[in-house]
C-alpha cells in the first residue's frame, strides 16, 4: 500500500497496466514490482521445480523470484524481473510457470512430492532406460519444471549494438560511483558513468542518509546534473556493464525501449548491446545484500530489508502492515526505524545477536531466530526463538538481512578469485583481477556512505593519475556508521530452509551433495544447481557456500567460490546479435543485370554473397529442368549471355607482374604473349589446389587475373600475402576490380555475329583466335574482349566499365533473342560445363591436387611456386589415389546424385569398399543422359568399368560407367572454329 | 580484442583475418628437405605464452602485420608489418 509522503514518484503521474489480465493503477517511472506491493498483490510466481508460490524478495536486477512475461506473439520477453520492469500505460504482464492460475498451479503437487525430487534427482532417476529419456522423462520435466517461453513466433522488434570509448568508465551510480564521476569529470577526462537503474544514485535513493547536510536523493540528483552539463561525461541509466574482458573492453546492455509502450516509440530499438573500451575503469557496483536460510523462507511476504527500505523510501509503498525483522547486523535495523517514522507498524525485530541495541521504539528479540512460517500464498505468521522463550507473532512483511555480498561478479571475469574478509564475513575483489580496473564503495567493502563518497573520490583520482591528470578530491560529509554483523548462515527448524530460490535449492540440497562427496563447490552447484539459474545465485551463492564448509567441515576460504561468468545479467541474444536477423545476416552482392534477370521472372540463387539468375522461365515451361534444356540448346545450337561479373578480377601491375605470377601460380604466365590468356592453376602451399581460372596479359607488365566467384576473397588475401611475406622483393602491385567491369559470357556457334553487331569495328576469325584478348568499342565504350569459353563453344566474354552494364547486358540478350538464343542462368552454365568436364570448387574442394584433377604436367618443374615442394610429395602423385573421371548413367535415364559414393559392383556400400564419390551431376540434353564428375580410385585406368553409385542420404543406388570426364567434342573443334 | 596495426593504429579485432605463427615467414627454399617443409607446413609449438603470430588487416588497410602478444594474459605487445618482420 502506498504511504503518503514518501517516495520520488508523483501520485498525479498515474499509469494503468494489467496482471494475469486484472487491472491494476500504477505511477509512471515505478518498477513493476513497487506497483505490485502497492496494489498488495504479494503473490508474482510459482517456483521453477517444485511450483511453490513465490513473491517479490528484492528491489533490483538480482531478484530471483519475481520473473514475469511481457507482451505476446514475437515480441513476448519471458523472465522479465518485475523489481527492474518500469511500468507504463497499456502494459500487459503475465506470470509464469503456473497452470492454470497462480492461485491454484496444477504442478504444485510437485512439491507434495518433493522427497523424491532432491539433488542429484535427474541423475538418479532418469539414468536408464535411454529410450524413456527422449519419449518420456524430457517432456515431462520441460513442461512441469521451467521458466517463462519464447512464443516462436518472428520477432521484429528492433535491437541495436553499439561501441563506445572513453578514459574512464565507472560502473554503477551510487554514492561510490557519483563521486568518482564528479571527481574525474571535473579533472576534465572523458568519463561514461552506466548505471542499471532508471535513475542514478544507488542507495541514496532507497535510504534516508544525508550528504553533505542535505537529503541523500537530492545531493544524487545536483550531482547527476552537474554532470549532465560537463561535456566530457557521458551518462548511460538503464545500462548493465555485463562482463570484464581484455584490454579495458566491456559488455554492456542498455534497455533503451522496454519502458515504454511500442505504439508510442516504434522506431526506438528494445535493447542495446555495448562495446565500451576504458583506458581505466572504476567498479562501484555496490553490495547485494543475502537472505539467510530459515525454514520456510520463501512465502510471499518475506523479503530482503534493503528492498523494504528501497520499497518505502524510493517508491513510497509499504509492503506489509505489520513487518516483522529479521537480522544479523546493525544495518537492518534502519529498517526498523525508517518504519516506524513513515507510520507503518513493526511488530518486531529478530537479531541473532546477544549483545544488540535498539535504535527505536520496536520490540527487539536478541538471540533469536525465524523457526517458522505460515500463510499458503502469503505470509500470515511467524514463530520466533529469542534469548527467553519462543512466540509466534503476526506479521504480513518479514524483512530479513544476512548481511551483504560486494558485487564482486566483474573483477572475477577474467579468472580472479576474491578474497574472503572475516570482519565483513564477505568476499572482496582481490586487487589487480582486472589490468586498468580499481574497486570503490560497498563494492570493495566500504559499508559505509563516507565510506564509498571517499574510495569513489580517491579511486578516481588515483585512476586518471596514470592517465596523467591531476583530479582534486573533495568528499562531502556523510554517516560513517560501522558495519556489525554475526555469522548467520541457516537456522535449525522443520521445513525446507531454501537458498536459491530460483531453482528451489535448500540446505539439505547442500548437505546431501557433500554426503555424496560432490565436496568440491564446483561439483556441489551442477549436483545440486545452486546458482546456475537466470540470476546466477547472485543472492544464494555465498550462503550456500557457507553450508557446504560447514557440511564438509571446512572454512568458507577453503571451501573457495564458484566461477562468475559473464554476463551479470541476462542478454538476450536478439541484442547480441542485433543487425543480424533476417537480411542482416549477410550482405548482398548484386550484379549490373540483377534487375534485368528479376524482370525475366529469374528465380535468383546465392553464390557467396552474390545473387544469381537460376534459370530464365519461358511462358509455358513447367519446370527448371524445362527451361534449362532450352538454355543449354542456345549456347549448343546458336548463342547465350550469361552474366559473369561475379567472378573476382585482380588488376595485377608491376615491372615484376609476371615474376609474381609464375610464382603463386602452379603454371608459368611470363611466357604468355601479349593480348592473350591462359588458363592458370592455383596450389596452396600445401599441394592441394586452391583456385583455378583465367588471366589475361593486357600489357607487357599489366595482366588481369579471374578467380572463381567463390575464392576471390581467399585468393586476394592470399595475394597479398605472398606479395608482402614472402616477396617484397618483387615490383608488383594489384587491386580487386571485381565491382568495377561487368562481364557477360557470349557464348554458341553465334557469338561473333551478335558481338559484330554490338561491336564497333566487327571481328574476324583471324584477329581474335582462341585465348585472345584486347581492347574493344562498344557504342563508344571501352571495353575488353576475351576468346574464352566455359561451355566447350566459340565464345567470348565481354566485359565493361558497370555503370554500363544493365544496358549491355539488355543489349546482348536483345540480339541474341533475334538469332534464336538468349539469356541462360547457373543451371545451363553447370550442365554446360559438366559436359565438358570442367571443374568448379564441387570438385576442387580443398583435398585435390593438381595430380588428382590431371592437370600435374601443369604444374612446372622449371621453376619455384607456391605449392611445388609440398605437390612433390609422394603420397599427392599416388596412382591410387582418388581421381577425376566421368560418371554416365550405365541406361542414361536412371538420375545420379552427388554426394553418392562409389563401390565396385556385388560389394558391400561400406566405407572400407569405398571406391570413390560423385560431386557434380546433371541431366545433360546434348548426351540424352544423367551424367556426372567425381573421384574414382585410380580412375584414369579404370575407364569403361562399372560401379555402383550409393547415395546413402537419400537411399539412391545406380550403376555408372566410368568415363573420360570430358563427355563432348573431347578434341575441342568447336571452341576452336 | 584490438590489435596495434601500424598503419592504422589501434583497430578491433574483426577487421582482421587470421593466419597463425609468424613461423610461415621463414619459407624454405623450393628444394629443401621434406622434413623442413613438413616443420614449416604443418608443426606448431602450442605455446602458453607469448606467442609472434600473423595477422591481416583485411577490413583495413590490406597490410599483414605480425602481432606479438600473450596467450595467457592476453596482453598485445606490439606488431610490425611483415616486410619488415623476420620469423
Ligand atoms: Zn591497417
Amino acid at each position: 500500500m502506498r504511504v503518503a509522503g514518501k517516495g520520488h514518484t508523483d501520485a498525479a503521474e498515474t499509469v494503468h497496466f494489467t496482471f494475469d489480465g486484472q487491472s491494476y493503477a500504477g505511477r509512471k517511472g515505478e518498477t513493476l514490482a513497487a506497483a505490485l506491493l502497492a496494489n498488495g498483490v504479494k503473490l508474482v510466481g510459482r517456483s521453477f521445480k517444485y511450483h511453490r508460490p513465490r513473491g517479490i524478495v528484492t528491489a533490483g536486477s538480482e531478484e530471483p523470484n519475481a520473473l514475469v512475461t511481457v507482451g505476446t506473439g514475437g515480441g513476448q520477453d519471458p523472465n522479465v524481473r518485475a523489481t527492474t520492469l518500469e511500468i507504463y500505460d497499456g502494459l500487459e504482464v503475465r506470470s509464469q510457470n503456473a497452470w492454470p492460475s497462480l492461485k491454484y498451479d496444477m504442478m504444485s503437487v510437485n512439491d507434495l512430492a518433493a522427497p523424491f525430487l532432491s539433488a542429484g534427482f535427474y541423475y538418479k532417476t532418469f539414468m536408464w532406460p535411454k529410450a524413456f529419456w527422449e519419449s518420456l522423462y524430457e517432456p515431462v520435466i520441460r513442461k512441469a519444471a521451467g521458466l517463462g517461453a519464447l512464443s516462436g513466433d518472428i520477432n521484429d522488434d528492433i535491437y541495436e549494438k553499439a561501441f563506445a570509448h572513453c578514459d574512464l568508465l565507472i560502473i554503477g551510480a551510487g554514492p561510490a560511483g557519483l563521486m568518482a564521476a564528479l571527481t574525474a569529470g571535473r579533472a576534465g577526462v572523458d568519463v561514461i558513468l552506466a548505471d542499471e537503474d532508471s535513475q542514478m544514485g544507488g542507495r541514496l535513493l532507497a535510504e534516508t542518509f544525508t550528504v553533505d547536510g542535505q537529503d541523500g536523493a537530492d545531493w544524487a540528483a545536483d550531482a547527476v546534473s552537474e554532470l549532465a552539463a560537463m561535456d566530457n561525461v557521458r551518462l548511460m541509466t538503464r545500462t548493465t556493464i555485463t562482463g570484464a574482458y581484455d584490454q579495458g573492453t566491456y559488455g554492456a546492455i542498455e534497455q533503451v525501449g522496454h519502458h515504454v509502450a511500442r505504439a508510442d516509440a516504434p522506431d526506438l530499438p528494445r535493447e542495446c548491446f555495448w562495446r565500451i573500451v576504458a583506458k581505466r575503469a572504476v567498479l562501484c557496483a555496490g553490495a547485494l545484500e543475502r537472505p539467510i536460510a530459515f525454514p520456510n523462507n520463501d512465502r510471499p511476504g518475506i523479503m530482503m530489508a534493503s528492498a523494504v527500505r528501497s520499497y518505502l523510501n524510493r517508491w513510497g509503498v509499504a509492503p506489509g502492515k505489520a513487518v516483522t525483522i529479521f537480522a544479523n547486523n546493525d544495518d537492518a535495523h534502519r529498517t526498523a526505524v525508517d518504519l516506524i517514522a513513515a507510520g507503518v507498524k513493526v511488530a518486531g525485530v529478530i537479531d541473532v545477536r546477544a549483545d544488540v541495541q535498539a535504535m527505536g521504539d520496536y520490540p527487539l528479540y536478541t538471540s533469536g531466530a525465524v523457526t517458522a512460517t505460515k500463510g499458503r500464498l502469503a505470509l500470515e505468521s511467524i514463530t520466533i526463538t529469542h534469548a527467553v522463550g519462543t512466540r509466534e507473532i503476526r506479521t504480513d512483511c518479514l524483512a530479513m538481512s544476512g548481511g551483504w555480498n560486494p558485487t564482486v561478479h566483474l573483477t572475477c571475469h577474467m579468472n580472479g578469485r576474491p578474497t574472503w574478509d572475516e570482519t565483513l564475513l564477505s568476499f572482496v575483489p582481490t586487487d589487480g583481477s582486472i589490468p586498468g580496473l580499481t574497486v570503490a564503495g560497498a563494492a570493495a567493502g566500504h559499508m559505509s556512505t563516507l565510506g564509498a563518497l571517499q574510495s569513489g573520490a580517491k579511486g578516481a583520482a588515483a585512476a586518471v593519475a596514470d592517465l596523467g591528470v591531476t583530479a582534486k578530491v573533495d568528499v562531502p560529509t556523510a554517516e560513517d556508521d560501522p558495519y556489525r554483523i554475526e555469522a548467520c548462515w541457516q537456522v535449525d527448524g522443520k521445513g525446507r530452509k531454501w537458498l536459491d530460490f530460483q531453482n528451489d535449492v535448500h540446505v539439505k540440497d547442500i548437505k546431501l551433495a557433500a554426503q555424496e562427496n560432490f565436496r568440491s563447490v564446483e561439483h556441489m552447484k551442477r549436483y545440486t544447481t545452486q546458482g546456475m539459474a537466470t540470476d546466477q545465485g547472485k543472492s544464494s551463492n555465498v550462503a550456500a557456500l557457507a553450508v557446504l564448509a560447514d557440511a564438509t567441515g571446512r572454512g568458507i576460504p577453503e571451501t573457495g567460490t564458484t566461477t562468475f561468468r559473464p554476463p551479470y545479467v541476462p542478454v538476450s541474444i536478439a541484442a547480441m546479435g542485433a543487425g543480424s536477423q533476417g537480411h542482416g545476416f549477410a550482405p548482398k552482392r548484386l550484379t549490373t543485370s540483377h534487375h534485368a534477370s528479376t524482370g525475366r521472372s529469374a528465380p535468383m540463387i546465392e553464390a557467396g554473397l552474390w545473387y544469381r539468375p537460376s534459370y530464365f522461365p519461358a511462358p509455358g515451361e513447367k519446370t527448371w529442368l524445362e527451361s534449362c534444356n532450352r538454355e543449354v540448346g542456345y549456347v549448343r545450337d546458336a548463342v547465350g549471355v550469361c552474366d559473369v561479373s561475379t567472378l573476382g578480377k585482380i588488376d595485377i601491375q608491376g615491372p615484376d607482374a609476371a615474376a609474381f605470377l609464375d610464382f603463386v601460380y602452379a603454371n608459368t604466365f611470363s611466357t604468355l604473349r601479349e593480348n592473350r590468356v591462359r588458363y592458370g592453376l592455383m596450389l596452396r602451399e600445401d599441394g592441394h589446389v586452391m583456385d583455378d581460372g583465367t588471366t589475361a596479359r593486357l600489357g607487357a607488365d599489366h595482366y588481369v587475373m579471374t578467380t572463381t566467384t567463390a575464392a576471390a576473397g581467399q585468393v586476394m588475401t592470399h595475394l597479398e600475402w605472398v606479395a608482402q611475406a614472402l616477396r617484397p622483393d618483387l615490383d608488383v602491385r594489384f587491386a580487386s576490380v571485381t565491382e568495377q567491369w561487368a562481364q557477360f559470357a557470349v557464348a554458341g556457334p553465334r557469338s561473333r555475329a551478335l558481338l559484330n553487331t554490338v561491336l564497333d569495328d566487327p571481328i574476324t576469325g583471324e584477329d581474335w583466335p582462341f585465348m585472345s584478348c584486347g581492347a574493344v568499342s562498344i557504342g563508344g565504350i571501352e571495353g575488353r574482349l576475351f576468346r574464352i569459353s566455359f561451355s566447350g563453344e566459340h565464345a567470348y566474354e565481354i566485359a565493361v566499365p558497370s555503370r554500363y552494364g544493365a544496358s549491355l547486358f539488355r543489349l546482348l540478350v536483345a540480339q541474341a533473342e533475334a538469332m534464336e538464343g538468349g539469356a541462360y542462368g547457373m543451371e545451363a552454365l553447370n550442365v554446360l560445363r559438366i559436359e565438358k568436364g570442367f571443374i568448379t570448387h564441387a570438385e576442387i574442394h580443398g583435398r585435390v591436387t593438381a595430380f588428382d584433377i590431371g592437370m600435374d604436367r601443369m604444374v612446372s618443374r622449371k621453376k619455384d611456386c607456391i605449392g611445388f615442394a609440398a605437390s612433390r610429395r609422394e603420397g599427392l602423385l599416388d596412382g591410387q589415389r582418388e581421381r577425376l573421371v566421368g560418371l554416365r548413367s550405365v541406361n542414361g535415364t536412371d538420375k545420379i546424385t552427388a554426394g553418392a559414393h562409389l563401390f565396385v559392383e556385388g560389394a558391400d556400400a561400406v566405407s572400407d569398399n569405398d571406391q570413390g564419390y560423385i560431386t557434380s551431376v546433371c541431366w545433360s540434353p546434348t548426351l540424352d543422359s544423367h551424367i556426372g564428375l567425381g573421384f574414382v580410385k585410380d580412375g584414369p585406368s579404370r575407364l569403361g568399368e562399372h560401379v555402383v553409385a550409393v547415395d546413402h542420404v537419400r537411399g539412391v543406388t545406380v550403376t555408372c560407367e566410368v568415363c573420360s570426364p570430358v563427355f563432348f567434342d573431347p578434341d575441342g573443334g568447336r571452341v576452336r572454329g | 580484442m584490438r590489435l596495434p596495426c601500424p598503419i592504422c593504429g589501434e583497430r578491433d579485432r574483426r577487421e582482421f583475418y587470421y593466419k597463425g605463427d609468424a613461423l610461415a615467414l621463414d619459407r624454405p627454399a623450393g628444394d629443401a628437405d621434406g622434413g623442413v617443409w613438413d616443420d614449416y607446413l604443418h608443426n606448431r609449438d602450442n605455446l602458453a605464452g607469448v606467442v609472434r603470430e600473423l595477422w591481416h588487416h583485411a577490413g583495413g588497410c590490406g597490410a599483414w602485420i605480425v602481432v606479438t602478444r600473450d596467450t595467457v594474459t592476453h596482453e598485445v605487445h606490439g606488431a610490425e608489418r611483415v616486410g619488415k618482420a623476420k620469423a
